[in-house]
């Protein structure tokens, strides 16, 4: 039905809204992230930047507006949710690994549950991953032996492991002390130079302008600026200014 | 009249005592696999079995369990279906228990925090392999100790079988006394056997909560 999208584009959203109650979260959203893109996504608290990362994977249904992924139609009632979930890995702010499982056992549940991979084939993957990640030595530890960093590392593995297209990272070192963000970026760095497509919200301007090819600023409900990561040391609106400004004087 | 109490009367009593125990696994055995039922149409995704299991638990929930019992032995007889003193007592009962172990039940589930829900779905496991692999293994760990404890509700209230003359433990006290006339003494020795089928499993409910209370997830490294 939509043949203006261009074909490269991974995620598309055009026109996006979603109200919570009479709260206007999204208004009017639009973005597109191309095929080996690291999109950041910054902006104050309560600006829409989650909600708008959680409607790429349809957590939030949206009221008004086009969300196209991996060629799934999200905001259509009858998207395929499970075809669109592989396709696309989302990485939270508290990690969220299953703490009845072992890393291991986390990281091959989906692969042999959803996909029917055999669970020699999904163990060897699974150390695949954790290697990825610097992990390969806590296969076989459960969630909470390990540290917060390691957790947000093993959730990335989990995500990993199923392949996405394309990964979205929802705020995944805000819960870190310094130390420890840092060996997460180190991670999402190198996903990077691999060449994975990558929507981020966060709150690092630093990792934002070291990693991002593109910067989308978003402030009350709406794209304000968008640009290259030089936006950040150049920003064209006073908005914009003031945000890098106070996120500065914050770091 | 009567005489003293002897070993005869001792034995009874036993009897009766192995009968609340049967009775009790009874109920736990159909109201845990119907209350199973209920909690998982609990939290259904369809509105209309929420609704429905929403409302059998408040029927029930709001009805004293002695008229259930009545209901199913003398009303049902009334109707035309004559039901053993064993079936109707452990009928009601698993309808009781049923009711409020979904209810616990389905409080443990929701109390999964939501995130879990959520990283399961994203990573495309469908509604049934979240349920049965990333969330009821976590809510069965939180519902255990308030299931045990519950156990000791249903030993208790097993006695109210007796008033459809199914021979449980105080039915057999109350055969003992009607020819011994000693309630005191008798009722007292009813009183220590639930006591001591009772207390222990409280103990043990209290200790499990005490161990989920240290750490979430207490498991051994594999």
């Amino acid at each position: 039905m939509q043949q203006d999208i261009p074909s490269a584009s991974i995620v598309s959203l055009r026109d996006v809204q979603k109200s919570f109650g009479s709260l206007k979260v999204l208004d009017g959203v639009s973005f597109t992230v191309e095929r080996g893109e690291v999109l950041a996504i910054i902006g104050r608290s309560g600006s829409g930047k989650s909600t708008a990362l959680r409607c790429i994977d349809r957590f939030e249904r949206v009221d008004h507006g086009e969300i196209i992924v991996c060629g799934h139609r999200v905001d259509s009632p009858d998207v395929n949710l499970r075809a669109l979930r592989q396709d696309v890995g989302i990485v939270f702010q508290s990690y969220n690994l299953f703490p009845h499982l072992t890393i291991e056992q986390n990281i091959t549940l989906a692969p042999c549950s959803v996909k029917r991979m055999a669970l020699s084939q999904a163990k060897d993957l699974a150390r695949k991953v954790l290697a990825q990640v610097g992990l390969e030595e806590k296969l076989h530890a459960y969630p909470e032996q390990l540290s917060g960093g390691q957790q947000q590392r093993a959730a990335i593995a989990r995500s990993l492991a199923m392949q996405p297209k394309v990964m979205l990272f929802d705020e995944v070192t805000s819960a870190l002390d310094p130390e420890l963000t840092v060996e997460v970026q180190k991670v999402i760095e190198r996903l990077a130079a691999d060449g994975m497509t990558m929507v981020m919200v966060t709150h690092e301007m630093g990792f934002a302008k070291s990693i991002a090819d593109r910067i989308v600023f978003m402030h009350r409900g709406k794209v304000h600026e968008t640009g290259p990561a030089s936006i950040l040391t150049s920003p064209t609106t006073p908005e914009l200014a003031q945000f890098v400004g106070t996120a500065d004087l914050k770091s | 009249m009567g005489g003293h109490l002897n070993i005869n009367h001792l034995l009874f009593l036993g009897h009766g005592a192995l009968w609340t125990i049967g009775l009790s696994l009874i109920a736990l055995g159909g109201g845990g696999v119907a209350g199973f039922v209920i909690a998982l149409a609990r939290v259904s995704s369809l509105k209309s079995v929420r609704l429905l299991s929403a409302i059998y638990v408040q029927l029930i929930q709001g009805t004293p369990l002695l008229v259930i019992l009545f209901l199913g032995y003398f009303g049902l007889a009334a109707v035309g279906f004559q039901l053993s003193p064993l079936a109707a007592a452990g009928a009601s009962l698993t309808l009781y228990v049923a009711a409020y172990l979904g209810e616990i039940w389905r409080g443990c589930i929701e109390s999964v925090p939501k995130p879990q829900w959520e990283a399961a779905e994203g990573l495309a496991l469908s509604r049934t392999q979240r349920m049965m692999k990333v969330i009821l293994p976590q809510a069965i760990r939180i519902a255990t100790p308030p299931t045990v404890g519950f156990m000791v509700q249903i030993i208790k209230n097993t006695s109210l079988a007796s008033v459809v003359g199914f021979v449980e433990l105080m039915r057999s006290g109350q055969i003992v006394n009607n020819s011994l006339f000693e309630p005191f003494a008798i009722y007292a020795i009813i009183a220590v056997v639930y006591f001591a089928m009772c207390y222990p499993i409280s103990l043990y409910s209290q200790r499990l909560e005490r161990r989920m209370g240290r750490g979430k997830f207490n498991l051994a490294p594999a």
